[in-house]
């Protein structure tokens, strides 16, 4: 295992009946920096990220091979608390799906799930990763409220701190900004500086700037292939395969 | 312009009348039934007050006596205990095939619904007193040490649940399918487990359908007739018990029909039996549609 892969991807194969979704992926994703998966649509970002958390489960027509390695663990093995595994990793999704219930329990849900808390523990603790979500602010005095009443950006934000409230290692993102304004992508964006380090984040991503902003690491997908990875620098200023000197440049012309 | 431009917009025009017209009949509908029944029934409601037409428990025509009172209540009951048994079934079966089952069962489920769906009532009524009288009689009053000919309002609820069934499963299945599942992603992601997710958002997320699924159904039980007819006794008397006979509206309407214009004032006591059986349907569905609408405002 390589030093300092936070997520050790090896051989890892996905198929639907015939067709290949991953193709022998192998990629290694640093601790606590941000590591961005881009490429076309279509070519298995989201597919990817989903496997890390074996959201795949809920699909049983895709199977999956190979192995993800976290923490010396590998999660694709059977036979191992999942929902364990999945509090290690928060995720943010493409569009911001708040639970049924009000602001205040979107983020206790997953301290409820974790185990039993007093009241007032649990009120400071919501109260905390508001806060981190920059969210407080303009919730506390509508705390409960649905959280369907929020805007999407506010949303995005409120999944962003139920996803922190769980205490995970790592942050799945899977196009987190693609339905937001341009100012609320920018709060996530700032975020996700303001969180490397103490988290790992993967967030997936089609918008080659934002991957320019704040990537500290770039992993370059193909039709399910891992076509180039290494540190953001390298990657944008000189790639090494054609495929990505391509995909680079028919997004800046 | 020329003759072929005016005679298409002519035509559009036209086109578009004839939907408007369709549309205002398909809305007045519900009101022309109502005021019909009301004025067939208004005969009876001269000369009698409402509460003791409702109220009353004595049903006797060549009296004049039209109290409605045990059939009103033999409704109810056949009703909600029919809705009663269907709930947990049809909501326990769409969650599996929603939620837990391969998707070649959904495709399997959806004939076998339409097919229940489509069998006629009177089916489920002879099948009623082949195998479901015979069992309330045989199995189910013995242990309430009773002795009955079967002919019961549990019997009755019984056939109604099941005929009910594939039309409640249907909605419910239509509900929980258009819960995103980037819903129950993310309540897995949180580390909650299949089943904390069901109970704790999917339920919820789908509880004002389910609420109106149940609406439905209680409307769609309510007014069923032929099938429960042949199960239920027909025995006018306030039902004490699920093992007594009873006799609900939409029975009486059917069974006395034919007989109605020899007595005098029958005929509208019949017609107002069904407009209560209308009024009571529509407040059904218009409360569980307050109820969606409350409940959705919290979503």
């Amino acid at each position: 295992m390589h030093q300092g892969c936070k997520i050790h991807i090896e051989n890892l194969n996905l198929t639907i009946g015939k067709q290949s979704i991953l193709k022998d992926i192998n990629i290694c994703i640093p601790e606590g920096k941000i590591t961005v998966i881009i490429g076309p649509s279509g070519c298995g970002k989201t597919t990817l990220l989903k496997t890390l958390n074996r959201l795949t489960d809920l699909y049983p027509e895709m199977k999956v091979s190979g192995s993800i390695v976290i923490d010396d663990q590998n999660v694709l093995e059977s036979g191992q608390d999942i929902t364990e595994i999945r509090k290690k990793m928060g995720l943010l999704s493409q569009r911001p799906y708040p639970l049924p219930m009000n602001i205040f329990n979107n983020v206790a849900f997953g301290l409820r799930i974790s185990g039993r808390l007093s009241k007032r523990i649990l009120h400071k603790r919501v109260q905390h990763y508001l806060e981190q979500a920059n969210l407080w602010e303009e919730v506390k005095n509508r705390l409960h409220e649905p959280a369907s009443k929020l805007s999407i950006g506010q949303q995005q934000r409120l999944c962003l701190a139920r996803g922190l409230a769980v205490d995970p290692e790592i942050i799945l993102a899977d196009e987190p900004t693609s339905a937001l304004d341009p100012i609320s992508s920018q709060t996530i964006e700032h975020k996700f500086l303001e969180l490397r380090g103490k988290y790992t984040i993967v967030l997936v991503t089609h918008f080659l700037q934002q991957a320019q902003r704040i990537a500290d690491n770039v992993v370059f997908m193909y039709l399910g292939e891992v076509i180039e990875q290494g540190p953001s620098d390298e990657f944008f200023n000189n790639p090494q395969q054609e495929h990505t000197k391509h995909y680079l440049k028919g997004m800046f012309n | 312009m020329g003759v072929l431009t005016i005679s298409r917009q002519v035509r559009n025009r036209l086109h578009g009348s004839w939907m408007l017209i369709s549309l205002i009949f398909v809305v007045l509908l519900p009101f022309l039934l109502g005021t019909g029944l009301y004025i067939k029934s208004a005969n009876l409601l001269s000369n009698h007050s409402i509460s003791s037409l409702l109220f009353s428990t004595e049903w006797k025509p060549i009296s004049g006596k039209f109290g409605l009172w045990p059939f009103i209540l033999s409704s109810l009951w056949v009703t909600i205990l029919a809705v009663l048994f269907a709930v947990p079934i049809c909501l326990l079966t769409s969650l599996h095939i929603t939620q837990y089952a391969k998707r070649w069962v959904l495709s399997l489920m959806h004939p076998i619904i339409d097919i229940l769906a489509g069998i006629p009532s009177v089916i489920y009524g002879v099948w009623g007193v082949l195998i479901v009288v015979p069992f309330v009689a045989d199995y189910i009053a013995p242990l309430f040490g009773k002795t009955i000919s079967g002919y019961s309002i549990l019997a009755g609820a019984i056939v109604l649940a099941i005929m009910i069934i594939p039309f409640m499963l249907n909605i419910l299945m239509e509900i929980f399918k258009t819960i995103p599942e980037e819903l129950t992603e993310a309540s897995l992601a949180l580390g909650a487990t299949r089943w904390q997710t069901i109970k704790k958002v999917i339920l919820r997320k789908a509880f004002p359908g389910i609420v109106s699924a149940i609406g439905l159904g209680l409307s769609r039980a309510f007014g069923e007739t032929i099938a429960v007819m042949m199960v239920v006794g027909n025995v006018t008397r306030i039902p004490y018990g699920t093992l007594q006979p009873g006799y609900p509206l939409p029975a009486l309407i059917a069974n006395n029909y034919g007989e109605m214009m020899s007595i005098p004032l029958y005929d509208s006591a019949l017609m107002l039996a069904a407009l209560v059986l209308f009024v009571i349907v529509l407040f059904f569905n218009f409360a569980s549609r307050m109820a969606i609408v409350r409940l959705e405002k919290n979503l």
